[in-house]
């Protein structure tokens, strides 16, 4: 079957779509060293959101791969990893602000700059929400796609330069209708002294749902619990 | 790292202990400082912020950590909004780490961790919602994130992996926090009976807070 939507996230570009359970997204790092914010939220009703905490305290992780469930704050999934070429995806660092594009790379006006105009992660996050009558109010911790923050043995945290090479992918699997919201702008923490946001391939495609021993339902009870939430909440 | 306070309780404006179980929801005036006392131990207490003037601007966990580069709070650590600015200042501190990523226990997400058994255990969440919900002034799920825990320890691994650890908090330990602006606290005294991050036994804390000096 062809793809849904096959289509390129040019950089710092934002993109929003409800994605229906029964479809995956894989994302592609064209060039290497993409980020991608995203924010998830349950399309049957937005005050159910992913909850980087409840995701990261299931799981027992601190970073995001293959593998990985990413749960709402109602313990449901939204959706899984089900493939992933990169290895670590950040969702402790949030996303880029004004303030950190005016003060990293430099303001630029649209008067001289046209579509280069840099805008926030923060502004587009912002933008694409209102479209689907949602807020500040609705902003919360985001994933991070392609972006590796360390975290040392006493806390310190270090953007990992490198972590996603060109032609790397990672692929979403939703498991209950999903309002998806994008943002291509660099990590704010990204030391690269050049303004140079990446551009990402998009390519929704229609699946079968998680099967009984599915990797990602299988990898701890915790998970089986949440599919088993997400499936109860379709009847 | 730890630093005692010079505020004497007998100068307070206000002495409260929060039982175990219970929650809590106050206004700070800019300069005003509230100090959390662990009076038992291991007592992880569940915080949120919000702007007093704004609910929409509140504390941002993932906002605080990458401007402050490092993954947990602790003296010094300025407790961010989503607009960028603090709204706390964590200005003493005899515990030394505190967690923010680690979240307020829920119905639902104890029926993740633990089963189904647990779903009708009594959970932080719904101890924010009951405080929202007296407070009025529109405050509701919608306002609900990323929450700090006082007191708990949850070590992150280079490798990825997260814990839930025994706490390093101990009886009469106390965090002092600072308000930059005026600012809404709502707290739960965590009820979680299901892991260390209140040694199985949550307990009172107490609550003080000092005017602007």
């Amino acid at each position: 079957m062809g793809a849904i939507i096959d289509s390129i996230l040019p950089p710092a570009a934002s993109w929003s779509r409800v994605c229906l359970r029964g479809t995956a997204l894989t994302l592609t790092d064209l060039e290497g060293g993409a980020n991608v914010a995203a924010l998830l939220y349950r399309a049957a009703d937005p005050l159910e959101r992913y909850c980087m905490p409840d995701t990261l305290k299931a799981q027992h992780v601190s970073r995001l791969t293959e593998g990985v469930a990413l749960y709402s704050d109602m313990g449901r999934v939204l959706a899984s990893i089900t493939d992933d070429g990169v290895g670590w995806h950040d969702t402790i660092t949030g996303h880029a602000l004004d303030e950190h594009i005016a003060s990293r790379w430099g303001a630029v006006s649209y008067q001289e700059a046209r579509n280069g105009w840099r805008r926030s992660a923060r502004h587009a996050l912002l933008v694409e929400l209102a479209k689907f009558g949602l807020g500040a109010r609705d902003l919360v911790a985001n994933v991070n796609f392609f972006s590796k923050v360390a975290v040392g043995e006493a806390g310190e945290l270090s953007f990992q330069a490198g972590n996603s090479a060109a032609g790397a992918s990672v692929t979403l699997r939703f498991e209950l209708d999903t309002l998806l919201i994008l943002s291509s702008v660099p990590h704010p923490l990204d030391p690269i002294d050049e303004w140079s946001p990446r551009p990402v391939r998009l390519v929704l495609s229609a699946v079968t749902d998680a099967a009984a021993d599915d990797r990602v339902r299988m990898a701890c009870p915790e998970n089986e619990r949440g599919f088993a939430a997400s499936e109860t909440a379709l009847r | 790292m730890s630093i005692a306070s010079e505020l004497d309780p007998a100068t307070a404006r206000l002495s409260v202990d929060v039982d175990a179980g219970d929650g809590w929801i106050a206004e700070l005036a800019a300069g005003e400082t509230l100090r959390i006392v662990d009076l038992h131990g291991n007592q992880a207490v569940d915080t949120l912020f919000f702007d007093a003037h704004d609910y929409a601007n509140r504390y941002s966990a993932v906002d605080t950590l990458r401007e402050q580069g490092s993954a947990y709070l602790t003296l010094g650590s300025r407790l961010l909004a989503l607009d960028g600015r603090p709204l706390v200042t964590i200005v003493a501190d005899t515990c030394g780490r505190h967690d923010t990523l680690g979240g307020a226990c829920s119905q639902e997400s104890n029926v993740v961790r633990y089963g189904e058994h647990t779903r009708h255990m009594h959970a932080c969440r719904n101890t924010f919602l009951m405080q929202a919900m007296s407070w009025g002034r529109g405050l509701e799920k919608r306002d609900l994130s990323a929450n700090v825990n006082f007191f708990m320890n949850v070590p992150l691994t280079p490798d990825g992996g997260l814990e839930f650890a025994d706490g390093i908090s101990a009886p009469g330990k106390y965090v002092e926090l600072r308000a930059d602006s005026d600012t809404l606290v709502l707290i739960s005294n965590c009820p979680q009976l299901n892991n260390p991050c209140n040694g199985y036994d949550p307990t009172p804390v107490r609550l003080i807070v000092w005017p602007a000096r």
